[in-house]
């Protein structure tokens, strides 16, 4: 082989070594803005004065725009569907709102990635009559489409994202990711890795740990988290590690860990990697007998259904929701469900679709709140909308929802469930051993 | 006066600086390993690296991960060996036929011959794997080389990675893009057997002899049959080939067959060994594949198989031995950086890879 021929190998081949890497790396924020003042939008007898980030004209006849940008395609389906759908069930029950009818548009996919994210928050925000939308799916997006959303001045609820990054450390710290004009109701990890620590500290009473995450802005902050909160209740973390996304040998990895011989390793990560860990991890010396804890992120089907998949731990939100109603439609959770199934054919395939229908509920009503009509053109100020938002505070179909001042506004309630007949997912998937609710477990916790 | 310099210094002015330059890459790469294997066995002697146990089991799963990068490599030499280009739709092939092998054994785990009788259902899974991955090679070879054989080497290149993305998403049109995953192989070869004096998984076991058993019928084939003649005379001079009788087209097409079924044989190995296909499935392993047959030399077949195993033993042992001598958190996650940097160290080393490039009179003229 000519020496040219061989350097232009060496350099393809560290081209594409190079590009392997983390697919979130290359989107870091340093926003440390806090949320934004009074709204200066007024109504004189010169028409409408809209703030300092504008406002949504909405002209006679004309529907309000809303998006749904949740990953609708692909290995996370599963859980962007029940996402999309739960959205659109909420803006049927809500009905009009300022008296137009809400359009959601055509289904926007953030491919669970930074790239997907970006490119779909680009073209939600090249057009100026979207107020908001509904959505990511997965942090990774959202750390991506956040930015974007903000500075065109829109609001974005997510009902699935839980990245402490997005929101805050829950102290006062925005974190790295947060931009204002961003909102979920869905948890933030920071309670679901003190769930998982208290879990594995205090209920399986372990003194050590190993975690694992893939570099995903979603998995690498539920272990950093669980990291933390394991140590501060005295546990040892033994081993932190992280896998490729798109991995299939997870030996090396599990090696790693079985260095420091935990007595349970958390990888709150996604399939496939997540399947590769339960099938590979008898293969590794010191292993055999590990606790093994998921998140949310494997509380699916075709992980469940694994055979060794048996004895996996499973933290997420709560989704026993009883007798919940949401304050706006009225709808109640068993009635939702049984609307989405009728609806749809099948059961929600991922546990996030009240958290969804809530967002939607929540924004529609802001929307409501915030809307002039001025000789029949609706202005919707988007300055008054998160102001609006911030002031959230409901019961929805997942339990009282209000808003923190830095878009934290989801009940914060994690279960941990055991699974333990992969033959039998429906039974796992209702077997809570554990439960959570921030100020009240804490308090036990001492 | 002409000034006149000592003799080393002679010859490195007449060598130039790329020379030098390449010589203390080489230099600083043996001191950069040598100081992280130094740091992995002090932390071993002090008891907080890896125990014994851990590092078999990481050599184990090197070499079988690394058997199986052989055996995809082999369809790569292959190719190049008698076309003189990589086909980079391989990777495609060995997953396609991993895919077609994922439902026959669906089929049989439903029907329960999988648990009852398995080694009827893995041969049946093998024969279903290697004849839809040699059918797709031979399909691929008619339809898109065939027409552009003759022409300047660059276009069928780009045609392969074409072909590559054209197979991965009519799998995934066809059967969606969901991981799909095979039924768990049983127990029995699950389990740790004793071999060499060693605690080895079967499954990792079988997977190893199943793939020495492939090359070395491979080996068989080419050096002892009349078709294996035949590639081999249109690996050396197509044109004298023909003029000697032998159907070059056939013998084109029989080697895409050969190579595409090692690359089934690797599929149902890969489908023992890591359970999951996907439509992506064939990028990666392909992508290393091809990485080991320039490891081992290019048109090599021994050294085809060599480079994989040695790739898998680095990427399964690499980033632990090396790295984690430096104190790298994470550095299972530098698998693919380590493969890789050992592809550039060997290619900075010996430009002709390991084993050296299989050439014909023609390409070394």
């Amino acid at each position: 082989m000519r020496r040219s021929s061989v350097v232009a190998l060496l350099l393809a081949v560290s081209a594409a070594a190079c590009g392997g890497g983390d697919e979130g790396g290359g989107t870091e924020f340093s926003a440390t803005t806090v949320p934004e003042g009074p709204a200066t939008a007024t109504v004189d007898g010169a028409g409408f004065e809209p703030g300092p980030l504008g406002a949504v004209e909405v002209a006679p006849g004309e529907e309000i725009q809303i998006r749904s940008l949740n990953s609708i395609s692909g290995d996370v389906a599963f859980l962007g569907m029940p996402n999309q759908r739960g959205a659109e069930l909420a803006i049927a029950d809500y009905g009009p709102v300022a008296g137009r009818s809400v359009s959601l548009g055509t289904p926007l996919d953030d491919l669970c990635s930074p790239d997907g994210g970006q490119a779909a928050a680009q073209s939600v925000v090249a057009d100026p009559g979207v107020v908001g939308l509904i959505g990511t799916t997965c942090s990774a997006a959202a750390v991506a489409a956040a930015p974007l959303i903000s500075d065109a001045g829109m609001v974005m609820i997510a009902p699935s994202n839980t990245s402490p990054a997005l929101t805050s450390d829950l102290a006062g710290t925005p974190g790295s990711a947060y931009r204002p004009g961003y909102y979920r109701t869905s948890h933030n990890d920071l309670f679901q890795a003190r769930a998982v620590a208290l879990f594995v500290r205090n209920e399986l009473g372990y003194s050590t740990a190993a975690a694992i995450h893939d570099g995903d802005p979603y998995t690498q902050g539920l272990a950093q988290a669980f990291r933390d909160a394991f140590e501060e209740l005295g546990g040892e973390l033994t081993g932190f590690t992280a896998v490729n996304k798109g991995d299939t040998d997870m030996i090396a990895a599990l090696t790693e860990v079985a260095v420091g011989a935990p007595e349970a390793i958390f990888f709150p990560i996604f399939m496939p990697e997540g399947g590769f860990i339960v099938q590979q991890v008898d293969g590794v010396s010191g292993l055999a007998d590990t606790t093994l804890i998921v998140s949310a992120a494997l509380l699916v089907d075709n992980f469940m259904e694994l055979p060794e998949s048996a004895g996996v731990y499973i933290s997420g939100p709560d989704l026993r929701f009883g007798n919940n109603a949401n304050s706006f439609t009225g709808r109640t959770a068993d009635g939702l469900l049984g609307v989405y199934v009728d609806t749809y054919g099948d059961k929600p395939s991922a546990g996030y679709w009240g958290h969804a229908y809530d967002a939607t509920t929540m924004l529609l009503s802001a929307i409501e709140q915030v809307a002039v009509e001025v000789e029949g053109t609706l202005y919707i100020d988007r300055q008054a909308l998160r102001e609006q938002l911030h002031a959230s505070s409901f019961d929805g179909i997942i339990g009282p929802i209000a808003c923190d001042g830095f878009g934290d506004c989801g009940s914060q309630l994690i279960a941990v469930i055991h699974h333990t007949d992969p033959r039998d997912i429906e039974a796992g998937k209702g077997n809570v051993v554990f439960d959570y609710a921030p100020a009240r477990s804490d308090a036990e916790a001492g | 006066m002409a000034r006149s310099f000592p003799v080393p210094i002679r010859r490195w002015r007449r060598r130039g600086w790329g020379d030098a330059l390449i010589w203390i890459i080489r230099i600083a790469a043996i001191l950069v390993i040598a100081w992280g294997i130094s740091g992995t066995v002090a932390q071993s002697v002090n008891g907080e690296g890896p125990t014994g146990e851990a590092w078999r089991d990481l050599v184990v799963a090197g070499v079988a991960q690394g058997a199986l990068y052989g055996l995809i490599a082999l369809g790569y030499s292959m190719v190049y060996g008698v076309l003189r280009f990589i086909n980079f739709a391989h990777g495609e092939v060995f997953m396609s036929g991993a895919m077609v092998g994922f439902f026959v054994a669906d089929h049989l785990w439903e029907i329960r011959l999988w648990e009852t009788n398995f080694i009827l259902a893995i041969l049946m899974v093998l024969a279903s794997s290697i004849l839809t991955s040699a059918l797709v090679a031979m399909l691929v070879e008619r339809v898109a080389y065939r027409p552009l054989r003759g022409s300047p080497r660059m276009i069928p290149l780009i045609t392969s990675i074409g072909i590559a993305f054209f197979l991965q998403y009519t799998f995934a049109g066809l059967f969606g893009v969901a991981v799909k995953s095979y039924p768990p192989p049983p127990d029995s070869l699950r389990s740790r057997v004793e071999f060499l004096g060693f605690e080895v998984e079967g499954t990792k076991l079988a997977v190893m002899g199943v793939a020495l058993v492939a090359m070395v019928g491979l080996y068989l084939f080419v050096e002892r049959t009349r078709t294996g003649r035949a590639i081999r005379a249109v690996a050396e001079d197509s044109e004298m080939a023909a003029l000697m009788g032998i159907d070059v087209d056939r013998t084109i097409v029989t080697t895409f067959a050969v190579g595409g079924a090692l690359a089934g044989v690797a599929g149902t190995l890969w489908a023992l060994l890591f359970r999951g296909v996907s439509f992506i499935t064939g990028f990666l392993p392909g992508i290393k594949a091809f990485t080991a047959a320039v490891l081992g030399g290019i048109g090599n077949l021994g050294g085809a198989m060599a480079g994989g195993l040695l790739l898998g033993l680095f990427e399964g042992v690499g980033p632990q031995l090396v790295l984690g001598g430096f104190g790298v958190p994470a550095v299972s996650q530098l698998k693919d950086v380590v493969a890789f940097t050992a592809l550039v160290l060997v290619l900075v080393f010996k430009p002709t890879g390991l084993f050296g490039e299989r050439l014909s009179d023609e390409d070394r003229a």
